[in-house]
């Protein structure tokens, strides 16, 4: 096993006993990158140069004897939606080509204050809007498990990276499963924190009451060592929460005993396939096995997400891309109009359909007379969602379901039928509606294709979330197995 | 059918976007298709039911009004696609 293919804990190990250097391991993952992202297809832009000066300088700090702390010259991917200093931030959008930041991220600062080495800017779908890449107004990113699939979205570029070795470590950002349904798609572990746990402050904003921030890893403990660093307050995100964040290393037990897990009966219905039903019961076996309390529960409102979140999301789009209008940065028309004609051209040639229709939705759902009927009411049943889980939860310390109904599909499979590709979010999307903490590992397979196991937590609590998960990680070899990709 | 070619047109509009004669219809298509899908939520009773704008609430974030260096503007306007005089520049607003 190459030491691209190994987590971010274990060759700190060996960062710290100098078995290896951080050039070393990132030359590796440079050359990893070249092998296989011919085929793979997870990097808008690479950052070759940038991650050897990066290496260079973390091997100097650990030649004076500084300790090697979590991340310190891991090699991590960052997803193209999120704000680089200097280095093109595209959100895989034709309007923002050429956009260079003058700013990072709060995540990139902190990484970089980490001493992680970044690698490159990953695809993901056009302005994270998607579940499988093939809305990247560039190209579509290769399942590294079978390259004729889809690698899911819209955090695709960073979860196929991950699975191929081309990092050790990524970033995504999840607004309805962008995050845990790529994880699933790509045998990787995926995690969104709780709405407000990590500062938003540089994320190119997508629906501002859904999008959050999460690692994207290896294994569960690396999950846990990242999300260490990304959480915590942020005065320049005023939804970020100042609950003290805890040492999550310290969930990292192998015990579930005493623990209260519910199964909501709703995410096992029609369009689940039978395999992954199966996956996850098998999965919850092995937690009672270990001592956990297994009962089927109920969240009647779930199956109402779906169309919830396309009127909310949309509509908090249709705002938050209104910036995009060829005045401050990115694309603007070439052609001799005047300021109506400016904005509607610029936006007409920079935007991909998806985009555009959602900006329609969105816009639509807005408008005057309409308001009521659609982002209203959506507003309103998100309330009856959220009060399904928080009764779920005086009962439930976790509550565990598939992440996705479905493996990977066929690229090109689900392009032309909006409906379907929609519904390979539609387990993810209600814990966005409640702002809940859910994890996606890997439990096995189907067709050689990793299936996604889905635990979601209670508001702030991603201990007990990373405690189930990892629990059951240590009494499974699931997360072992990586792709091949010599074929 | 919930949207008509010229609530379409019109929505455009508003969101400043340019559609052609294919995208128009496409539009249309697909935001019905949306909009059906959402019908079904009139059947649930949301009568005195708040709605959620933010799952976990927090308002009135406060701090300290202290001045403070902001972004450098030559590094902001370099990704302007055009400027001038330390401005965007865009074309003519105002008529003379």
């Amino acid at each position: 096993m190459g030491l691209f293919n190994q987590p971010a804990h274990e060759l700190q190990k060996l960062l710290q006993s100098k078995e290896i250097s951080c050039r070393e391991l990132t030359e590796a993952v440079l050359t990893r990158v070249d092998d296989v992202e011919p085929r793979v297809q997870s990097y808008i832009t690479r950052l070759d140069h940038e991650a050897r000066q990066q290496a260079e300088e973390i091997d100097r700090r650990i030649a004076q004897g500084e300790p090697v702390t979590p991340f310190m010259g891991i090699p991590v991917a960052l997803k193209d939606n999120l704000c680089t200093e200097g280095v093109e931030t595209t959100c895989a959008s034709g309007i923002l080509r050429g956009f260079r930041p003058p700013y990072d991220a709060t995540v990139v600062t902190r990484l970089k204050e980490a001493g992680a080495v970044f690698v490159g800017k990953t695809n993901l779908d056009e302005f994270a809007m998607g579940s499988s890449t093939e809305n990247s107004g560039f190209f579509t990113t290769r399942n590294p498990w079978d390259l004729s699939r889809v690698p899911g979205g819209s955090s695709g570029g960073s979860t196929a990276a991950v699975g191929a070795g081309e990092a050790i470590a990524a970033l995504g950002s999840d607004t309805g499963g962008s995050i845990r349904q790529p994880a699933s798609f790509c045998g990787v572990v995926g995690m969104k924190p709780t709405y407000g746990r990590v500062s938003r402050y540089g994320l190119v904003a997508f629906a501002s009451s859904l999008d959050q921030i999460g690692p994207i890893t290896q294994d569960v403990t690396d999950c846990a060592l990242l999300l260490r660093i990304l959480a915590g307050n942020d005065p320049m995100d005023s939804t970020s929460l100042d609950h003290p964040v805890p040492d999550y290393g310290e969930f990292l037990r192998p015990e579930v005993g005493g623990l209260r897990i519910g199964v909501p009966t709703e995410y096992f219905g029609e369009g689940v396939q039978e395999e992954i039903s199966h996956a996850v019961r098998t999965a919850l076996g092995v937690l009672e096995g270990m001592g956990a309390t297994v009962e089927e529960c109920s969240t009647p409102h779930a199956e109402h997400a779906l169309p919830v979140y396309y009127i909310i999301a949309p509509a908090e789009a249709s705002s938050n891309l209104a910036r995009y209008d060829g005045v401050q940065y990115g694309h603007r028309t070439a052609e001799d109009t005047d300021i109506v004609g400016l904005y509607q051209k610029t936006r007409k040639e920079g935007f991909g359909h998806e985009v555009k229709h959602r900006i329609m939705l969105g816009t639509y759902a807005l408008s005057s007379g309409y308001y009521d009927a659609y982002y209203l009411k959506a507003s309103k049943v998100r309330t009856l969602i959220k009060q399904d889980f928080d009764k779920a939860f005086e009962k439930y310390d976790v509550l565990v379901t598939p992440t996705s109904p479905t493996v990977a599909f066929s690229i090109g499979e689900k392009s032309d039928d909006p409906l379907q590709m929609k519904l390979s979010d539609v387990l993810t999307i209600p814990a966005n509606m409640a702002g809940l903490p859910g994890i996606s590992l890997p439990t096995g397979f189907h067709e050689g294709l990793p299936i996604g196991l889905q635990i979601i937590g209670r508001p702030l609590d991603e201990g007990t979330v990373l405690q189930v998960a990892y629990a059951y990680e240590q009494a499974t070899e699931w997360h072992r197995r990586k792709a091949d990709l010599r074929l | 059918m919930l949207l008509t070619r010229e609530q379409v047109d019109h929505v455009g509009m508003l969101a400043r976007l340019e559609l052609d004669e294919e995208e128009r219809e496409k539009s249309m298509r697909e935001l019905n298709q949306i909009l059906e899908h959402f019908e079904k939520l009139a059947e649930l009773d949301t009568t005195g039911v708040p709605p959620t704008s933010h799952a976990i609430p927090r308002t009135n974030v406060l701090r300290d009004d202290t001045p403070k260096p902001s972004l450098d503007r030559g590094k902001v306007l370099a990704n302007a696609p055009e400027s001038a005089d330390g401005c965007f520049r865009v074309p003519r607003v105002v008529e003379t």
